[in-house]
């Protein structure tokens, strides 16, 4: 995509729809307040929806068991944590990153093992029939999410923050919770890994030009199948990392996080257009901010604010801000 | 005539018949069979449920969408019939006018939700009633004042169908003719009507249409059937016939709240059983729902039979536990969407009677045809 035909405008709606709330709000301190935390939870679902958007644009696949991978992450994070206490304990920032990244690592790795099964034994024969994967998937979900009732219970287990990560700081009268400053680095970073790869790398390329033209691409000599498996381990993989920060951004964990997470993903990726990365970012942004301001304003509207979000956004747009040109 | 009542779709599968018609008469002979209230509780859930998923068969077995919103609809007839009771007293107007306006409401959202959003893919339309059931969910547990909130409403029914209510005052076969017995027959007469009713919809001309539509959206446009047309109203037809399952449920518990109707685990059973019983066929919601619910209510006892058998193994144990039920039931579902993808039904009606041995000169053939 170069620079000159890049569309602008879905850019622009996250700062203005926080500009739009500002005269609502009145203070500016609880506005700053709101709006890094909304960008924050933004972000952390971004990293949530990052997996499925990826696999949904390069592999024409909706997983509607995404939720359980990151249920899995979370569960996983209580283990590691668990078993780290003495680390979360501790009041330095660094010990409890040490905590925080093995927690990290590990979820990932198992969401991804998992991934592997679930796209060799789940998704693989129904390539291609949205039908059956919306059917497939959404057993697949019911599996999962009984066996982590198996393994972890059917009850609701505290997560909570590492000790150095608990509080705010505070900038004039606004407050910044450290937690959401972590959560907004490491969105970042998915990100921009997400972009790099996708646009900068041999790898990327061989996956954009598979989804161009497989054959093509095959006859080339690549193997496409396997590059797509691998697609699908790190969009598990991406959910597991998101499923330890929203585990940890609730405090809590309960096995039907999934089912609940995945409504809020569906909304996030029919407003940034299915499948694009950059959409998924500003949808979750929007989707963030949205959140928090209604939950200030008008505290039961909350999940509404998202569904007039979503219905707004399709009314200028049928297809999301960003539609993959399919 | 017996043809003419199934709209010329019969079983074609003498399995199947027969597996049919012990249901029937099972259901419709269940008080004076079985004694006790539990099984009268889930005959009626079978019926319920058998309405509720033969109107998600028209959706997704007929017309091939998969909506996660039918759950809403169904809560709307529960919630409209719980409502009019609960503000205008126990009577058979209340119920009518409960009825009336969830019909309404569910007409007026399955329309605009189907308006605005079957227009593009399927991927998106599931997914864009996804959120919209998750809101109702919250609106429905919101409106307190309305609908109770979390706690629900419980209410009387009309005079005839309460308990009290004595028909006569020397029991029939030993079971005392009251007020539920009445309830009872009420929901089974409506679940008859109902399910003849879907079946004369999918076989008329306009079924036939949703199939096409189903099988080959792009060939079915260019034919000139307005695809859109047909796809919005199959979903409000769908949406209607939900309702009144809805309403059939309010009336047997005599209770509505957001978790009897509108939770999302009805939603998954639904699509569990229209997928094993058999999608596009009406009658496996009927075969479904009855092997479903009778294990749900049933089957679970022998799970914690075999939980207690295996405690020796905890992992085993803990998969066999009665909790953990639908795990299995996962499993068989994704098993029946690879291997049966026509569910219980389309297996039945699949296996072809074993040519006689050994083989006779052609003409008697077609005598034994001619007989059958």
């Amino acid at each position: 995509m170069n620079k000159l035909d890049f569309d602008w405008k879905p850019l622009v709606l996250v700062p203005l729809l926080a500009l739009l709330v500002l005269p609502f709000i009145g203070s500016s301190s609880t506005w700053v307040t709101l709006t890094v935390a909304g960008l924050a939870m933004g972000m952390i679902i971004f990293i949530i929806a990052s997996g499925l958007t990826l696999v949904f644009g390069l592999m024409d696949v909706l997983n509607f068991g995404h939720g359980v991978f990151i249920a899995l992450g979370a569960f996983v994070a209580t283990s590691v944590l668990g078993a780290m206490a003495d680390y979360t304990a501790s009041g330095s920032l660094w010990t409890n990153l040490l905590a925080i990244l093995p927690a990290m690592v590990v979820a990932m790795l198992v969401a991804a093992a998992v991934g592997l099964a679930f796209e060799r034994f789940i998704v693989r024969p129904v390539y291609g029939n949205h039908l059956k994967q919306i059917l497939i998937t959404m057993g697949g979900m019911i599996i999962g999410e009984e066996l982590i009732k198996v393994i972890w219970g059917p009850l609701q287990i505290p997560l909570p923050l590492p000790e150095a990560l608990r509080g705010s700081y505070y900038l004039g009268d606004a407050a910044v919770q450290k937690y959401r400053l972590l959560a907004v680095v490491v969105g970042l970073l998915v990100f921009a890994m997400l972009l790099w790869t996708l646009t900068r790398t041999k790898i990327g390329l061989l996956i954009r030009a598979g989804v161009q033209d497989r054959e093509m691409v095959e006859s080339l000599g690549y193997r496409i199948s396997v590059l797509f498996v691998g697609v699908f381990v790190v969009g598990s993989a991406l959910a597991g990392l998101g499923g330890v920060m929203w585990g940890l951004y609730q405090q809590n964990v309960i096995p039907q996080m999934g089912a609940q997470v995945n409504v809020l993903i569906f909304i996030v990726l029919i407003i940034g257009g299915l499948g694009s990365t950059t959409g998924a970012l500003i949808g979750a942004l929007l989707v963030g901010l949205m959140a928090n301001y209604t939950g200030f304003l008008v505290p039961k509207a909350a999940l509404f604010s998202n569904i007039v979000l979503m219905m707004a956004i399709l009314l200028w747009r049928p297809q999301g801000v960003y539609a993959l040109s399919r | 005539m017996l043809n003419r009542l199934l709209s010329h779709d019969l079983p074609r599968s003498r399995v199947l018949a027969v597996l049919l018609v012990a249901i029937v008469l099972a259901l419709a002979l269940t008080p004076f069979l079985v004694p006790g209230v539990k099984a009268l509780n889930v005959a009626a859930k079978v019926l319920v449920f058998i309405v509720l998923v033969a109107s998600f068969d028209l959706l997704l077995g007929y017309t091939g969408i998969v909506s996660f919103a039918h759950t809403m609809f169904f809560g709307i007839g529960a919630y409209g019939v719980a409502i009019a009771l609960t503000r205008m007293g126990p009577s058979w107007t209340a119920l009518a006018v409960g009825i009336a306006c969830a019909l309404a409401m569910s007409f007026v959202l399955a329309l605009a939700i189907g308006l605005f959003s079957l227009r593009v893919r399927a991927i998106f339309f599931s997914m864009i009633t996804l959120a919209f059931a998750a809101a109702f969910q919250t609106l429905a547990s919101q409106l307190s004042e309305f609908t109770g909130g979390e706690d629900g409403l419980t209410f009387k029914v009309p005079p005839q169908l309460q308990p009290s209510f004595e028909l006569s005052s020397t029991p029939l076969f030993g079971v005392d003719l009251d007020g539920r017995l009445l309830a009872y027959y009420l929901l089974f007469v409506v679940a008859v009507v109902l399910v003849l009713a879907m079946l004369r919809i999918v076989n008329s001309p306009f079924g036939r249409v949703t199939q096409a539509i189903r099988e080959n959206e792009f060939r079915a446009e260019a034919i000139g059937y307005r695809v859109v047309v047909y796809r919005t109203t199959s979903a409000i037809l769908s949406a209607l016939f939900a309702t009144l399952a809805g309403a059939m449920l309010a009336i047997w518990l005599r209770y509505n709240g957001p978790d009897t109707s509108l939770s999302f685990e009805i939603m998954l059973d639904v699509l569990l059983i229209v997928v094993i019983g058999g999608m596009g066929t009406i009658y496996g919601a009927v075969i479904g729902s009855a092997l479903f619910v009778v294990a749900q209510s049933y089957l679970q006892d022998l799970l914690r039979l075999a939980s207690e058998a295996t405690s020796g193994l905890p992992w085993l144990s803990a998969l066999l536990s009665p909790d953990r039920w639908l795990l299995w039931l996962g499993l068989l579902f994704v098993l029946s969407v690879y291997y049966f993808p026509t569910g219980i039904v389309g297996k039945l009606r699949s296996i072809k009677p074993r040519p006689p041995q050994p083989r006779p000169p052609a003409g008697q053939v077609r005598q034994s045809a001619a007989l059958k």
